[in-house]
């Protein structure tokens, strides 16, 4: 099964369920009005941010979206340090001066969700560029929606990476929908972004965004390409998302029972547990032992984020340069 | 007696400096050497009016030309500022700030806050402005006002050879992003520049001629436009007091209330717009921190609130000149 052993096999559910967890609860607690602003979910695409982010190291670097938390985890983002964020605490990835939108960790080469659509693309060619010239054996790889996809921002970036021949990746998550649009009608070539691809000089590469295991060898190849010299690949994971655009979304655009036959069919932690475990590599147990600990990990998170201080009334005039 | 040289050569010169001692240092921009994947010359242009000319051949790949595609390379500076590199990227004229805007103002202004203090993006946007080129109203602008509203961005405006080279070495070693603004009406001016690199540090006014009956707050090539109006004063017996910011943001703002409160008049000439424009913004500075030391009303002195013309006459009405600055002065001086 590809270079995946056991051990980086429970690493990856590790990785996803926690993701999955996370979501779950913030899609709970939001409702309950103790979560300021707005957060977008990520819950049903762990597959892919998973998949890709498999490959990577401290080297490497990826921007996100609004729908960054399964990236940030994937990225190896803290897991309560962001729960706390998501609060607007002092103890949150950025202090609470960021929130959901915009959490990030340079250390982990986690540029930052983003607010902007599109946002992404044109700073990770900049990141890839970065690495390529102080060859650190980095890549760097933007993540965007279908809806980014559409952005002029990801063509130019597309174009740039291809005639400066960078080490980055343009992961397209196609979840079906952009806010309440459909990406069938605002992608062109009826919702392909991978077709696009080819305009631009670069292989593009189409995979089931709920498998996981589709979406980690595409990635594999992808990132080894760039890591060599091969220079840029577009890659469209075909997902779904479990919860609206946004928490509070009603989602009257979405045929009724949708999310249900997904979740009931599709659900891409389901496929990865049926897989491993009829393939003898993995024990039920060992699955529900991690089960335990994500829970676990996620409960504490919560009533540490909750207890946890608000910035002091000081920072709201720090960080805004270096020096000034 | 000290080199003269000119304001063009002052650019060039703190770019190369910087290059040679600073390996992490790049140029990304349109044309910047001028001549990629051409049969010709390829260091062909050295950007549109020849300030990077050179560089290319010193530097090789390190001098990046790119496709028009403005957001994606000042993005891509940005990017790579935050993944140890020191770009500096041209943006050709500060009217196309418009198709690259929210990589400037949305990201690059805003990491280190939103991150909670944990980034550094050592970025420049070098970038032309003015009128007087008879280039119309979308290759004319001043619009560096719309950068220095903006938090997390730092903002030069050098008004002579020496403080180009001076400003320019520092936007380059400086942690935060920088919009350096070079007028284009200006890049023929020739000054006094020392050959070895030396920094300015920001938000430093330097004060271009010292009086006493008026201060005079002139923003980059308006400081020509002050000087003139000071010597034409002078011979009248009006001291005029001229400051130059050098820096909208950071502004020093002390330097221009410690002036006011000796003088107790002023005048602000700026070739940035009117409305919501630095002569507003020092105007409403003073209004607030120092109105008892203003012995008449503050004058300003602007363009209209207009885009800029082509015509040549009607530009040079648009234009604050000499006359204007003078009659500003001369209006609240007249009272004592």
């Amino acid at each position: 099964m590809l270079d995946l052993n056991r051990e980086r096999l429970l690493q990856a559910y590790e990785t996803m369920k926690t993701i999955r967890e996370f979501e779950e609860r913030v899609h709970i607690e939001f409702a309950t009005g103790e979560i300021p602003g707005f957060v977008h979910l990520y819950a049903g695409e762990e597959a892919s941010g998973t998949g890709v982010c498999m490959h990577l190291d401290d080297r490497d670097s990826i921007a996100s979206t609004h729908r960054g938390h399964g990236h940030c985890i994937a990225k190896g983002v803290e897991v309560k340090g962001m729960m706390a964020e998501i609060y607007g605490k002092d103890t949150g990835t950025c202090r609470g001066k960021g929130g959901s939108m915009h959490i990030a960790d340079l250390d982990k080469g986690m540029m930052g969700a983003n607010g902007i659509v599109g946002g992404g693309p044109p700073l990770i060619c900049g990141a890839a560029l970065a690495k390529k010239t102080l060859k650190t054996g980095g890549i760097a790889i933007a993540f965007v929606g279908d809806g980014g996809s559409n952005q002029g921002t990801t063509f130019e970036s597309l174009n740039l990476a291809t005639i400066w021949n960078l080490p980055c990746i343009f992961v397209v998550e196609n979840n079906g929908y952009a806010e309440s649009t459909s990406s069938k009608w605002s992608v062109s070539l009826s919702g392909n972004a991978t077709d696009r691809a080819a305009g631009f000089g670069m292989p593009g590469v189409e995979v089931d965004g709920h498998d996981f295991f589709a979406v980690y060898e595409a990635a594999g190849e992808a990132i080894e390409r760039a890591r060599n010299g091969g220079g840029p690949t577009l890659l469209e994971c075909k997902l779904n998302r479990y919860y609206g655009h946004f928490e509070g979304d009603a989602q009257t655009y979405r045929p009724q029972d949708e999310v249900k036959n997904i979740r009931e069919t599709k659900d891409c932690l389901e496929l990865f547990r049926k897989k491993v475990t009829s393939d003898g590599i993995v024990d039920v147990s060992d699955l529900n032992a991690i089960d335990q600990k994500v829970m676990k990990l996620i409960e504490e998170s919560v009533v540490e984020a909750k207890a946890a201080p608000n910035p002091a009334e000081q920072e709201l005039l720090t960080d805004v340069y270096v020096s000034y | 007696m000290a080199r003269r040289a000119t304001f063009q050569k002052a650019i060039n010169e703190a770019l190369e400096q910087e290059m040679e001692r600073d390996s992490s240092v790049i140029i990304m921009g349109e044309d910047v050497a001028g001549g990629t994947y051409t049969e010709g010359d390829s260091d062909a242009w050295g950007g549109p009016l020849g300030v990077t000319q050179g560089l290319y051949t010193k530097f090789g790949d390190r001098v990046m030309d790119t496709p028009i595609s403005e957001s994606a390379f000042i993005g891509a500076a940005i990017g790579a500022a935050t993944c140890g590199l020191r770009p500096v990227a041209e943006l050709m004229f500060i009217d196309f700030m418009g198709v690259c805007f929210d990589q400037i103002f949305n990201q690059a202004a805003k990491f280190r806050y939103m991150f909670g203090g944990k980034a550094e993006t050592p970025v420049v946007i070098r970038t032309m402005i003015g009128a007087g080129f008879r280039a119309a109203a979308q290759h004319s602008q001043g619009l560096y006002p719309i950068f220095t509203h903006i938090p997390g961005l730092k903002v030069a405006v050098p008004s002579n050879p020496y403080d180009a080279k001076g400003l320019l070495i520092q936007s380059i070693r400086d942690n935060d992003p920088v919009i350096f603004c070079e007028h284009k009406m200006l890049y023929d001016m020739e000054g006094d520049l020392p050959e070895e690199p030396f920094s300015i540090p920001f938000g430093e006014a330097n004060f271009i001629r010292e009086g006493d009956d008026v201060t005079i707050v002139a923003i980059g090539r308006m400081v020509q436009m002050a000087s003139e109006a000071g010597d034409a004063l002078a011979q009248d017996g009006i001291q005029c007091e001229i400051v130059d910011p050098r820096t909208t943001s950071p502004l020093d703002e002390d330097s221009i209330l410690e002036s006011v409160e000796k003088t107790g008049r002023l005048v602000i000439v700026d070739e940035s717009g009117p409305r919501c424009g630095m002569a507003a913004d020092i105007a409403s500075l003073v209004a607030t921190q120092a109105f008892d030391d203003l012995k008449a009303p503050i004058q300003t002195v602007t363009p209209p609130h207009t885009p800029v013309p082509f015509n040549d006459f009607l530009e040079d009405l648009y234009i604050p000149d000499t006359e204007r600055v003078v009659k500003a002065v001369r209006n609240i001086v007249k009272g004592n």
